[in-house]
């Protein structure tokens, strides 16, 4: 009985000792193995008396539960251990660049384009198109700007051979949109338009967004309402803004938008944005519209202008370079 | 339209500082786009006389002057200007004096000699840019009177950018009754003057233009003194809006004209021949205009002629033999009515914009010809004598303008303002703006006066109402109108969806202008259906692109000519065909060029080719779900793809773009190398998308079978799957080309390929067996149609 406690006690110490798996196995291999010193005091117990049987049988298995549960413990520290190595050894720099992540990016002006037609979109604009190429017509005539009228000066208009020409704004879209339609009518055109002007702020080619609401109850206090809320959305803050009366061939009363900017160096100065008025009766009527029991208001604005706001580009020229160092900035 | 802020407050009451007079002009739609403060800062400041002027004894470029500045003894001042002299008036700043420029005026030693102020130009004053030597006052001006008090001064000079539609803004009386309404305050216009007639000569008119030229009055103007100097006031007046003084009779026609809108002509009388004849020009009629240019005038312009020649391009400008020279004793001045549609773009036919045709081809009042003809004869008479004949007139009172007469309801101008403007302030309004009104029951009748052209129906009413009251005065509101709900296609995919897909790519959209040079265009042999400008900005800008390509290949050359090695750019704009009416397709253009992936530490780097663009090319197409409706074909390419590295890419058979490596023989002329890959494609087939309709998903699993064959190089994967296909149908669910060798091991010219036969069957699991048979007939069938081999 003392021969087996100390063999016990001694095997414990060994256990605690061992630190790799495989000498734990051998360990357990000679204490709890089929030649092992407990299986051995098992097979001794048959020799005893059964009453002393009974009580040495007890005390075998005490032991014997002893050391295994021993064995079990150590087992669970070795195989941590070995975990711990084997994860510090697979240790990535995770600092590295990831593979393949690069993403190019859309161009700051379709940025604020698609920004612009997705807030009207929410207020159910839909969007329209027309041509770039235009006639007379739809860029002039219907929107009420006679041959050679002093209104036309102010578009410096391209032409072509044959009598057709770049469109100057997107308002011929209303009149390619109106036509064969009736109200309620509420569009949304954005897209290029061309003016033979080049300089620092000009560029021959610019982005225009027309929008255009038409229904049986609309009034100047809603196209006010309307870009009011416009501002605000594409900029997400509150600017001072007003309404200046203008003029416009295909839009009366005719206005002009300007928000109050902060700029730079903390002064404050009004800014034209847009250009606006309630359509013409008789742009209404030369697309087939009862001006009577119609109205409706119309909205001209510079892509080009909201995004240099909105994204603090400075020259109007670098949206034409396609500069990458330039382009990268709105990925 | 420029003008001097004291003059027009002599014409109108005006309750308001400037910068309230500024703002309430802009929110009345007359925007004033610059203020030009003039004069500030001139205390101390005095008229001076230069009486004694001698050498300074230490400097060459400075003069001792003695000058009288009023105080009862002389002082000394030394002056640098050219043109100080004896017996001249100019500006002394006093002692104590702070200039506009910040000079503060002290007594001073220059080179040794004391001086006790300084002598002025207009720029040290900051009344005008002249720097270039004292200010030279009027003989006649008081000494010692202070100079702001002498020059009217301060003033401002206020310059409007007006919209055509208010032409009648365009004469500072106009101008005054806008500021009268805004206010609600009176005009101080003087009553029209009748000049005294003493002199009898008079010209026969005959107006052959019919409703051209509708009323023309002249008058004769003999004895002048041709030498007589325009009043300092009137120089002054003309100066602060922005007209240079030039002679007597120019100063005082100009001066008519920005006081009432009328431009008036003065021609040399001594050089007309009979009648005036106001006529339309004949084919090809020569004049010679003031401005010396060689007019060749056709049947649009109207003339002023004599009985033998032109003598001026009517509401444009004079001719020069007819002028008005230094030496001009008697005149014949001008002025009459054209109708805006006679002068409309004339002047720019020409090449010119003059402050007539400004006025004209905008309307001018037909009343104002007899007011400015006396308003010039009063001012002429007084500042270079002479004797006035009668006034002779012509007119055809049938062609001249009506004033509108206009019914505006109550109910319409609430429904298009969205608010109620009291009927009280409607006939306030109207009134004020010198419209006659009567009240109806419905609304107000209104008849507008002669000068207010824009007045034609009742939105213009409303809009004068609007003005008036204020943009400010009407609420904001939300529109709550009927809405049309917009369908969106899901069987077309999102524009902005696909530039975000090609971002998501690496890609970094472009914006190129629509024009490309034609040299360019030449060197990418695009030449067919070409849309050139009739009137581009240069050559750099001349033909609607054809293509995307050679503008968004420029921009990749730009980058790379900046250290940019990896440059992959897209682009989605219109492309344009001659045509009738030309053709604009929107259409995808991408160039790539660099290392195929980004430079990065696991992976050996390769240079971009081919099939790198078509993997963009087939994740576009897999978008719409009909892969099977694509393909691509490596005959019929343009002449800038690589003959050998360019495919044609078809949809339903029908060519919808290209893409491929440059030829490289433009490559070269671009300065660019082989890595440099391009696609273009219409767009609106990529956008189309296939509707998904649900099948069933396969109940039993898929068999894969991997063979190797070795092929000769020219069959191409194409004729490969198309075998395979053939021969398995509906078992074989996909074909993977998963290793593509040649060289060592392989014959020359022969290649080998590893593929995966994934086998399918819809109603029962493939046996070991099946699976066997499968690749044994797509091994036969590739080994009969593409002289494959398998190999071991």
């Amino acid at each position: 009985m003392d021969d087996l406690d100390s063999r016990a006690a001694q095997a414990q110490a060994e256990i605690d000792k061992v630190d790799t798996l495989e000498a734990l196995d051998a360990l357990r291999v000679g204490l709890l193995g089929k030649s092992g010193i407990v299986t051995a005091a098992l097979k001794a117990l048959g020799a005893l008396a059964p009453d002393e049987r009974k009580a040495r049988g007890a005390e075998v298995n005490r032991v014997k539960d002893r050391l295994a549960d021993a064995l079990t413990a150590r087992k669970q520290v070795l195989e941590q251990a070995e975990l711990d190595r084997r994860l510090a050894s697979e240790k990535l720099d995770i600092s590295l660049p990831g593979r393949d992540g690069e993403r190019g990016g859309i161009h700051p002006i379709t940025r604020a384009l698609e920004r612009i037609s997705a807030i009207f979109a929410r207020l159910g604009y839909q969007r329209a198109d027309g041509p770039e190429i235009e006639d007379d017509w739809h860029n002039f005539e219907a929107l009420n700007f006679p041959p050679h009228h002093p209104a036309r000066a102010m578009h410096d208009t391209f032409y072509f051979g044959d009598g057709r020409l770049l469109r100057t704004h997107t308002s011929p879209v209303q009149i390619r949109s109106m036509k064969g339609r009736q109200p309620p009518i509420r569009i949304i055109a954005p897209g290029k338009v061309y003016r033979s002007d080049s300089d620092q702020t000009h560029s021959p080619m610019f982005h225009q967004i027309e929008g255009l609401l038409v229904d049986e109850t609309s009034s100047f206090a809603d196209l006010k309402g309307t870009l009011s809320e416009f501002i605000r959305a594409f900029f997400e803050r509150d600017f001072e803004m007003r309404f200046r009366p203008s003029y416009f061939p295909f839009t009366e009363p005719s206005a002009e938008v300007d928000i109050r900017w902060d700029a730079e160096d903390g002064s404050t100065r009004w800014l034209e944005v847009l250009g606006c008025g309630m359509v013409h009766p008789t742009v209404l009527a030369n697309c087939g519209i009862d001006p009577e029991r119609y109205t409706g208001f119309a909205f001209g604005l510079g892509v080009e202008r909201f995004a240099m706001l909105r994204y603090g580009v400075s020259d109007l020229r670098a949206f034409f370079e396609n500069d990458l160092r330039f382009l990268k900035q709105f990925a | 339209m420029k003008f001097s802020e004291n003059w027009l407050r002599e014409l109108v009451e005006i309750k308001a500082d400037r910068a309230a007079l500024a703002h309430a002009l802009t929110m009345a739609g007359l925007e004033v786009e610059e203020l030009t403060v003039l004069g500030e800062g001139l205390a101390g400041v005095v008229v001076a006389e230069i009486v004694a002027a001698e050498k300074h004894p230490e400097a060459d470029r400075l003069q001792v002057c003695k000058v009288d500045a009023g105080q009862g003894e002389l002082l000394q001042i030394v002056c640098g200007a050219p043109n100080a002299r004896v017996g001249i008036k100019v500006p002394l700043a006093t002692v104590g004096a702070n200039l506009p420029g910040g000079i503060a005026i002290k007594a001073a030693k220059l080179r040794g000699v004391e001086s006790f102020g300084m002598l002025c130009s207009a720029k040290e004053l900051g009344i005008d840019a002249d720097a270039s030597g004292l200010l030279e006052l009027p003989l006649d001006a008081p000494v010692g009177q202070s100079l702001a008090d002498y020059l009217g001064l301060p003033d401002a000079s206020i310059e409007l950018k007006l919209t055509p539609n208010r032409p009648d803004c365009l004469g500072l009386v106009g101008l005054a009754h806008d500021v009268a309404a805004l206010f609600g305050s009176a005009v101080k216009v003087p009553a029209q003057g009748v000049a005294p007639v003493t002199g009898d000569a008079k010209r026969g008119i005959r107006l052959e233009a019919g409703k051209d030229a509708p009323r023309y009055l002249g008058r004769i103007v003999e004895g002048i003194d041709p030498a007589a100097h325009t009043p300092l006031w009137l120089t002054e007046r003309l100066r602060r809006s922005g007209l240079r003084p030039i002679s007597a009779v120019v100063d005082i026609t100009n001066y008519v004209m920005l006081e009432l809108g009328q431009p008036l002509h003065a021609f040399d009388n001594d050089k007309l021949e009979g009648d005036i004849v106001v006529r339309h020009a004949r084919v090809a009629e020569p004049l010679k205009l003031l401005d010396g240019y060689e007019a060749k005038l056709d049947q649009g312009f109207v003339l002023i002629a004599d009985e033998h020649k032109a003598l001026a391009v009517a509401g444009v400008m004079g001719g020069f033999d007819s002028r008005v020279t230094d030496a001009t004793r008697n005149i014949f001045l001008e002025a009459a009515h054209f109708a805006p549609a006679a002068i409309m773009g004339r002047a720019r036919k020409l090449g010119m914009h003059t402050d007539a045709s400004h006025r004209f081809e905008r309307g001018v009042d037909p009343e104002l010809p007899r007011r400015a003809l006396e308003r010039a004869t009063e001012l002429l008479l007084s500042i270079a004598g002479g004797h006035a004949g009668p006034v002779l007139v012509a007119e055809n009172l049938a062609d001249l303008p009506k004033p509108a007469t206009v019914v505006l309801r109550r109910t319409r101008l609430k429904r298009v303002l969205g608010v109620d403007v009291a009927d009280a302030e409607v006939a306030r309004i109207f009134t004020a703006l010198g419209m006659r009104v009567e009240a109806l029951a419905e609304g107000w009748q209104i008849t507008a006066p002669s000068s207010r052209f824009d007045i034609e129906r009742e939105e213009d009413l409303i809009e004068e109402v609007a003005r008036i009251f204020g943009y400010d005065n009407i609420p904001t509101h939300s529109p709550a109108g009927a809405l049309a709900l917009a369908i969106e296609p899901e069987a077309r995919i999102n524009e902005l969806a696909l530039r975000e897909q090609l971002a998501a790519r690496g890609y970094y959209e472009a914006v190129n202008l629509s024009f490309v040079p034609a040299e360019l265009l030449a060197r990418w042999d695009f030449t067919e259906r070409l849309v050139p400008l009739a009137n581009p900005l240069s050559a750099d800008l001349a033909i609607m692109r054809p293509s995307l390509l050679p503008g968004l290949i420029e921009a990749l050359r730009h980058n790379r000519a900046r250290q940019q090695e990896r440059v992959r750019l897209f682009e989605v704009a219109r492309v344009f065909a001659a045509g009738d009416p030309p053709v604009e397709t929107p259409s995808l253009a991408i160039v790539a060029c660099g290392n195929a992936r980004g430079e990065q530490w696991g992976e050996p780097s390769r240079q971009l080719d081919f099939h790198d663009l078509k993997g963009d090319l087939d994740a576009l197409i897999a978008w719409g779900g009909e892969p099977q409706r694509w393909s691509v074909h490596a005959d019929g390419l343009p002449g800038w793809l690589h003959p050998g590295r360019g495919a044609r890419v078809a949809r339903d058979g029908e060519t919808v773009g290209y893409l491929g490596a440059l030829h490289p023989q433009l490559a070269k002329a671009l300065d660019l190398g082989a890595d440099v890959h391009v696609l273009e494609l219409a767009l609106e087939p990529l956008l189309a998308r296939r509707l998904p309709l649900a099948q069933p998903v396969p109940r039993f699993p898929a068999v894969r079978r991997d063979i190797a064959m070795d092929l000769p190089e020219e069959i191409s994967w194409s004729q490969i799957e198309q075998a395979v296909r053939g021969s398995l149908g509906t078992r074989l669910q996909e074909l993977r080309l998963f290793d593509r060798y040649s060289g060592k091991g392989v014959e020359a010219g022969r290649k080998s390929l590893a593929m995966g036969l994934i086998l399918q069957d819809a109603s029962r699991t493939l046996t070991d067996d099946d699976a066997d048979r499968c690749v044994r007939e797509a091994v036969a069938a590739l080994e009969q149609t593409c002289k494959a081999k398998l190999r071991g």
